[in-house]
């Protein structure tokens, strides 16, 4: 219930920030502060990725970023209207949907009915190995962990092809930049 | 930032911790929490912070850049390569049961190894792309970009 209050208080406050810095220090005590959540719903292979990739990775990549773009951001004046209706109805969507999910943690939600109790009871027999969920990444659906070692792959390749071009140097005043496109 | 004792001390204290437990975190995945995406990124991470203290330069003379790219695609060619093994010894694509006598045993060294493939490549891809944004940054000073300046004008 702290954790749940403390990231009401951390997302509200990655929202108000102005400063990017600061945002990004916010967003990695948000990610952690999530990785705490899974760790008191038992859930310890998807929390120690949370605070790795989450509170660890994207940070460090978002302060990479931040060192090549302005640290502040813009202020806009005014609010855009259209997005704040369609930001508020979402919203309350969602939250009109919580009342309909099953109860939570009670052993007759769908989510336990399926395959889970296969996995539960074959994955030691199958493979003497406790960790279930390593059973089903790596030896149930090995086929999905492929392609997403792939997919990991194919974003370095991406971001390789994307920064990896020397950056030209921009004309600074606007008569220049209407020129260089005119030479373009 | 090698002029800073404190965290020249702190680093050299953490990263072998971090690579240490990148590792459990690989090799002990089926018993506890982890397995090779985790421990990959904490292995990059380790790296990151080495980069950071040290400077770029040190951190491809311990791991160039043509050896980066190359684990990342060898990684992924890992994980196919047990695909296929199993279907060389007459399975099907990524059926550990082919690869040793005894079942369990099978399963197990499947895991093992097709994570570690999985680790090899999120490692190496954390760190190409964390290196991109490095160099990056680097070569926009060398063109002459002025960051700051911007952020005045802006």
């Amino acid at each position: 219930m702290v954790l749940l209050v403390l990231l009401l208080v951390v997302g509200t406050a990655v929202v108000l920030t102005r400063d990017l810095l600061k945002a990004t220090m916010l967003f990695a005590i948000y990610s952690l502060t999530i990785a705490g959540l899974f760790v008191i719903l038992d859930a310890g292979d998807v929390a120690l990725t949370e605070a790795a990739v989450g509170a660890g990775i994207s940070t460090i990549l978002i302060l990479a970023t931040l060192a090549l773009v302005p640290a502040r951001e813009h202020r806009q004046r005014g609010h855009n209207r259209p997005a704040l209706l369609i930001v508020f109805i979402t919203g309350a969507a969602l939250v009109y949907a919580v009342s309909d999910l099953p109860e939570f943690g009670s052993a007759d939600n769908p989510v336990h009915q399926h395959v889970g109790p296969y996995f539960i009871e074959q994955t030691y027999p199958d493979m003497g190995i406790p960790n279930m969920v390593a059973a089903v990444l790596a030896s149930y659906r090995s086929i999905d962990t492929m392609g997403e070692a792939i997919v990991i792959l194919t974003a370095g390749i991406a971001v390789f092809a994307l920064l990896s071009v020397p950056p030209r140097r921009r004309q600074r005043a606007p008569d220049a930049k209407t020129r260089g496109r005119d030479e373009g | 930032m090698k002029d800073n004792s404190i965290l020249v001390i702190v680093a050299r204290f953490l990263i072998p911790l971090v690579m240490l437990f990148g590792l459990y975190v690989q090799f002990h995945g089926e018993y506890s929490p982890g397995g090779g995406f985790q421990a990959g990124v904490l292995f990059a991470a380790a790296w990151i912070l080495f980069v950071l203290i040290y400077g770029l330069e040190t951190g491809l003379r311990v791991i160039p850049l043509r050896v980066i790219y190359s684990l990342g695609c060898l990684g992924v060619l890992l994980y196919c390569a047990v695909g296929l093994m199993g279907v060389i010894l007459g399975g099907r694509f990524l059926d550990y049961q082919p690869l040793l006598a005894s079942p369990q045993a099978a399963q197990q060294a499947g895991i093992i190894l097709v994570e570690f493939g999985v680790g090899v490549t999120v490692a190496s891809v954390v760190m190409m792309i964390f290196l991109q944004f490095a160099r990056r940054r680097a070569q926009s000073q060398a063109a002459g970009l002025e960051l700051d300046q911007e952020q005045d004008r802006s």
